[in-house]
Parts: C-alpha cells; sequence; structure tokens
C-alpha cells in the first residue's frame, strides 16, 4: 500500500482546511455560487440531479481495510447509508450536505485519502490493474508507477488547467484488466529482451462523443525516463490542445489531427529538451516507493487443493476466482452485481463486511475494478470457502464475474445531471431476464455496458454488448452497439441500428444473445462470434 | 405552466419555489409565468438555492408535472430507490416519472 509522507498529509491536511472556510465562506453568503462553484469542485464535490455528490479518489483502486471501513463510516454518517464505486475505481456519495464535506475530507484525510483532483481539467485518479501485486502474468508490479505517477501529478502546477480532463492507466501484463488503450495515456510496462524494464506508452485514446483506441507512439521508454516521457506527452497536449471547443479538447483529438506520427515527433522533441530538467525521481525514491508495495508475507508450502463438493461454491470459485501468482493462494473477485441490484453500489454494512474479510484473509487489502467489483487479492485457497460464505451471507456472493449480469452501468439518469437515460433499469431487467431464462452459463464471457449519455461513463463503446441511451423527443431510447472491447484486444463497438425503448432493448439484448448461441463455433465468445461472422446476422434477426 | 427549480445551497436537495418561499415537494409548486426572470435574479442574490432554473410543465390531478423526463425524476427522486424517494410508501411512484 501507498503510505503518505508528511509531506503528503500536511498538503492534505492544509486542503482541508482551505475547503471548510470556503464552505463557510459560501454558507455565510461571503462568496457567491460563481464563486464557490469551481472551488467546491477542485474538491470533488459536484451538485447532481438530486444532491450534491462527492467523488473520493481511490489511488489506482487500492484500499486498505480502514479505508474501506473509512468509507463504511462516511456512508453511513454523511449519506443514506451506501455508496457507488465508479468505472474508474473510485467512490460517489450522492447525498452529501455541503455543511458536512469539510468533515467528510478531514475524515478521509485520516485515513490518507481524499477527493482532490476528481474533477476539472488536471490529472485524475491514475487507474491500474485490480489484479496488481498478485497476478501470475505481469512482468513487474505496476503500482510503484502508478503511485509514482500519483505523486508528480499532485497539484502539478503546469497541469493544473489542461485543455480537458486527464486520465492515465498503468498495466504490466499482456492480459489488459485496466481498458489501457481507452486512456488518454495508456502505459504497458514490458521487458526488453535483455530484461530490462521499460514502459510502452499509447497516446489518445478515450471514450466519450469520439471513441478512440489510443495507438502505440513509443514501444519502450527505459523505466529511468518514465516521468519525463509523461511529461513530455503532457506538455504537447498542453501547448496545442484545442481550448477553444470543449468536445474537441481531449488529446485524443489532437492526436487524431496532428496524426500519429507528428504527434510521436513533437514528443520526442520536447522529451529531448526536458532531459537536462532532471524530472525522473532519483533511484533511491523509487526503491523507497516500491518497498511500499512489497510482497506481503505469503505463506510457502500451501496445497493448492480446494473442496468443491458445495455446488454453489464450485461455480463461485470457477467464475469470480483467479490465480494467484503464488501457489495455495487465489485472487477473489467479489461481485457487485447482484440480480436486479444496481450496479457498483454497496451499503455501508456490506463495505464494513468486504473490510472484515479483507483484514482477515487478504493481508488487509482490497481493490476497487473498473467494472464496479471489489478484489481481494490474497486469499488463501483454504480459506476460499468461509470467505465465499460470508459474503454470500452479506449478499456478495454472486457468481457472475464477466457474465453478462457483470454489468457496468453509469449512475444514467437516476441521479446524473448529465444523463439523458435511465441505465440502472435497463442493467436490472437484462440481469433479471438472464437470471429467468438461464443462459448466463452458456453465454460465457460477455461483457455488457451502458452509458446513460454519449459522455460513456459506463464505457459502452467498449463492451461486447453496449448499450447507449439516448433522449428522443423527451423520451427514453437505447442504441445498441456490438463488438467492442476495452482489453488487450481493444475495439470499438458498432451501432446495431435503430434505437429500442426500455423493454425493447432487453429484447434485443436477448435477439442478439441467440444469434450468437445459434452460430458460435468452438471455444468463441460472443465477441470471437461477432468478428468472424460480421454485423449483418445480427442486424437481421433484430430489424428482419 | 412553468415552474421554477433549483438545489437548496445547504443540503443540495431538489425545491420548488412555491410563490413566497422554497419547498422539497413539487405539489407546492407555483406557476410563475413570466415572473420566473425577476424571481430567479431576487432568489439568486438571496443565496440560499443554487442551480435555479425555469422549466415547462403542465398541472395535472396530482399537481404540478414537468415536461421532461429528468425534472420528474428531480422531483420524485432515484426510480430504482423507491426508499429515498419522497413518496418511499407509494408504489405508483415511479409511473408518475415515465
Amino acid at each position: 500500500m501507498y503510505q503518505y509522507d508528511q509531506y503528503d498529509q500536511d498538503m492534505v491536511d492544509a486542503r482541508v482546511a482551505e475547503f471548510a472556510d470556503q464552505v463557510k465562506r459560501s454558507l455565510t453568503g461571503d462568496i457567491t455560487e460563481d464563486q464557490f462553484k469551481p472551488l467546491r469542485l477542485k474538491n470533488g464535490l459536484y451538485l447532481q440531479l438530486h444532491a450534491y455528490m462527492l467523488r473520493v479518489a481511490v489511488p489506482y483502486g487500492t484500499l486498505s481495510s480502514t479505508q474501506m471501513r473509512m468509507f463504511a463510516h462516511i456512508a453511513r454518517t454523511y449519506d443514506r447509508d451506501y455508496g457507488h464505486f465508479t468505472t474508474r475505481q473510485n467512490i460517489q456519495y450522492n447525498w452529501i450536505k455541503l455543511e458536512d464535506t469539510p468533515a467528510i475530507l478531514a475524515d478521509l484525510a485520516s485515513v490518507e485519502m481524499h477527493a482532490i483532483q476528481t474533477s476539472g481539467n488536471c490529472i485524475r485518479n491514475t487507474s491500474s490493474d485490480q489484479y496488481a501485486g498478485a497476478a501470475a502474468d505481469e512482468v513487474i508490479d505496476p503500482r510503484p508507477w502508478a503511485e509514482l505517477i500519483r505523486q508528480w501529478s499532485s497539484f502539478h502546477p503546469e497541469f493544473d488547467n489542461l485543455p480537458r480532463k486527464f486520465k492515465i492507466a498503468v498495466i504490466a501484463s499482456d492480459t489488459d484488466r485496466a481498458a489501457m488503450r481507452l486512456h488518454d495515456i495508456g502505459i504497458k510496462l514490458v521487458r526488453n529482451d535483455v530484461g530490462e524494464v521499460g514502459a510502452q506508452f499509447y497516446v489518445g485514446g478515450g471514450m466519450g462523443r469520439t471513441p478512440m483506441v489510443a495507438p502505440l507512439i513509443r514501444d519502450f521508454v527505459p523505466i529511468d525516463d518514465f516521468i519525463s516521457y509523461a511529461e513530455a506527452c503532457l506538455r504537447v497536449y498542453n501547448r496545442y490542445g484545442r481550448r477553444d471547443n470543449k468536445y474537441k479538447a481531449r488529446i485524443k483529438i489532437l492526436v487524431h489531427e496532428l496524426g500519429k506520427d507528428e504527434y510521436t515527433r513533437q514528443v520526442e522533441e520536447e522529451f529531448k529538451a526536458i532531459k537536462s530538467l532532471n524530472l525522473d525521481p532519483p533511484a533511491a525514491e523509487l526503491t523507497r516507493i516500491s518497498a511500499m508495495f512489497a510482497d506481503p508475507a505469503f505463506e510457502s508450502g500451501l496445497s493448492d487443493e480446494l473442496d468443491r463438493t458445495d455446488p454453489d461454491f464450485a461455480l463461485w470459485l470457477d467464475t469470480n476466482t483467479h490465480p494467484h501468482k503464488v501457489p495455495g493462494y487465489a485472487i477473489a473477485n467479489i461481485s457487485l452485481k447482484p440480480v436486479g441490484g444496481i450496479p457498483g453500489d454497496a451499503s455501508s454494512a456490506q463495505m464494513d463486511v468486504m473490510a472484515d474479510l479483507a483484514e482477515r484473509y487478504s493481508f488487509d487489502e482490497c481493490r476497487v475494478t473498473h467494472a464496479q467489483n471489489i478484489v481481494l487479492p490474497h486469499v488463501k485457497k483454504a480459506d476460499l470457502y468461509t470467505l465465499w460464505k460470508a459474503l454470500d451471507d452479506a449478499g456478495l456472493g454472486a457468481a457472475n464475474l464477466d457474465k453478462i449480469s457483470d454489468i457496468i452501468a453509469c449512475p444514467g439518469l437516476d441521479y446524473c445531471s448529465l444523463a439523458n437515460a435511465r441505465s440502472i433499469p435497463v442493467a436490472q431487467k437484462i440481469a433479471s431476464r438472464f437470471a429467468v431464462n438461464g443462459k448466463e452459463a452458456e453465454l460465457g464471457e460477455l461483457k455488457l455496458k451502458i452509458s446513460g449519455c454519449i459522455n460513456a461513463c459506463g464505457h459502452h463503446h467498449a463492451g461486447h454488448i453496449g448499450i447507449l441511451g439516448v433522449d428522443k423527443k423527451g423520451v427514453e431510447n437505447y442504441q445498441l452497439l456490438l463488438g467492442g472491447s476495452g482489453a488487450e484486444d481493444a475495439s470499438l463497438g458498432k451501432i446495431t441500428g435503430p434505437g429500442f425503448d426500455e423493454d425493447g432493448v432487453v429484447d434485443a439484448v436477448e435477439t442478439v444473445t441467440d444469434v450468437y448461441l445459434a452460430q458460435r463455433e468452438e471455444g468463441e465468445r460472443f465477441l470471437d462470434t461477432y468478428r468472424r461472422i460480421g454485423m449483418n446476422p445480427f442486424k437481421e434477426a433484430l430489424y428482419g | 405552466m412553468k415552474l421554477l427549480t433549483g438545489n437548496d445551497l445547504k443540503t443540495g436537495l431538489v425545491t420548488w419555489w412555491t410563490g413566497r418561499d422554497w419547498s422539497l415537494h413539487i405539489e407546492d409548486a407555483a406557476d410563475v409565468g413570466d415572473q420566473g426572470e425577476p424571481i430567479l435574479h431576487a432568489e439568486e442574490g438571496a443565496q440560499r438555492v443554487t442551480a435555479a432554473y425555469i422549466i415547462e410543465g403542465t398541472m395535472t390531478d396530482k399537481g404540478p408535472r414537468p415536461a421532461h423526463i429528468k425534472d420528474r425524476v428531480r422531483a420524485l427522486g432515484p426510480t430504482v430507490r423507491p426508499d429515498l424517494t419522497l413518496k418511499p410508501a407509494d408504489p405508483d411512484a415511479g409511473n408518475w416519472v415515465i
């Protein structure tokens, strides 16, 4: 886990005190709402449909039990007893009172957390692989570099007023579990032929109204130049990104308009120019940071044997656990997608349960995933049955990871002031439909993602099946997309044709899955079949 | 009819102009007619309500109903959490939104 040093703690504490004063001045009328709005947004406090919403950063999705318990405390004390885990590995509270925010931020600061840079045109919370430090397939633990980015980007004076918001992801496996190429900068740590660690830089990806998969601009940045190269990428963007048009201001537009080669040329030129500034940290600092992420005290010689006699446990085991790098351990995924539930929501009681279980069974650690689930990264296989029973008792035992009911959904029109249509009811209806018709297991891996507007917080472009809610003359309407992926085979979904009403889109999803079941070949996922047979068979089934 | 709505500065909760004051309940909302802008201007100065704006609505047998679904969701609460709406005991409340 990362640990604040005194500098970090002082910086966050000072911000809490500053914001407390700003809140006080707003409540007493000393500053107007126009003056206060940018200040509250700098502290992650939005005004949404029903109330203020506070977005709290979870650095690269990593949480201690203490921090998860603090989330539960905030939900119970200041909100309506729940929180919403987001597609950027953060948590949002939907019913915050302005006058409570200084106390909430002080509580967060007491456990080394904050809501800084969760809004605005700055570098947002870095995202990463939820299996970091645990997965058998990673070349190196990406968290020290994610932490380095956190330290570099926090209050970075040059990048506090970028043309638009900026999102970075860091992974270190061939399997992309962080939608890396759909970020403004996606970084993949790799080893070269002689075993040295370096970074592949993908720049200019993103979703929103103009989705793009980031192209590779440098296939090996020596790790000692990691921050300098990121700085160069940002500097070119900061200089030439479109500030005249909000909808063309993201770096993906700049990279697209300049062309990958010209953008890369400018980055390389900038990189050469800033090399002498010694922006990269000394080796000792990286060693200090890396020590925070040392392996916990894994036991050796543990058995991989498991008792699979309970069929429900066996199903959960097969669906929700992932191989760990250490024999006798597993990575356990906690689904926040019970059938009929709200994707990503957890009650304060559930957060306390997850904190307790992380403390007892996972070296005090849990992770938030971009798919709105929680991970316990280091669980002894011998503890999995007890863990699963406890999760099931708390309504957290759904065995549906990467299945059709493991739906990513933004808050949609039920909560979000930007949304055009509701996302959550559609997710609930689809999950319920497939629970009743019993096809979920037969369908296998199928990633369904729903957004309530073009901003694509629900990652609909990257869904094997994507759904986009739109406003059609004041009525909710849903476009269906097929063929997207946020994984290592990243691609953008294509719209099938005219949209559907709420019930119609649920029927449409079943129709396209029926086409898949009828046409699939041995071992094919939905996405594979779509890529092989193309859109036409699906369109014919949907529209005749 | 025209309705004036915003969010309470302290709590952020959705609020409706009643003709004299603000209410959390849309049933209390008044038709502001062509007086919306002056009221809005005066209330901005009072700094009790933030992000206020004027919307279209119709008068029904259940009271004022905003023309756009977004404002109907605002008026009731999240349709997916009836327990958190202003009418947790009314099983038909969600139908009013749709």
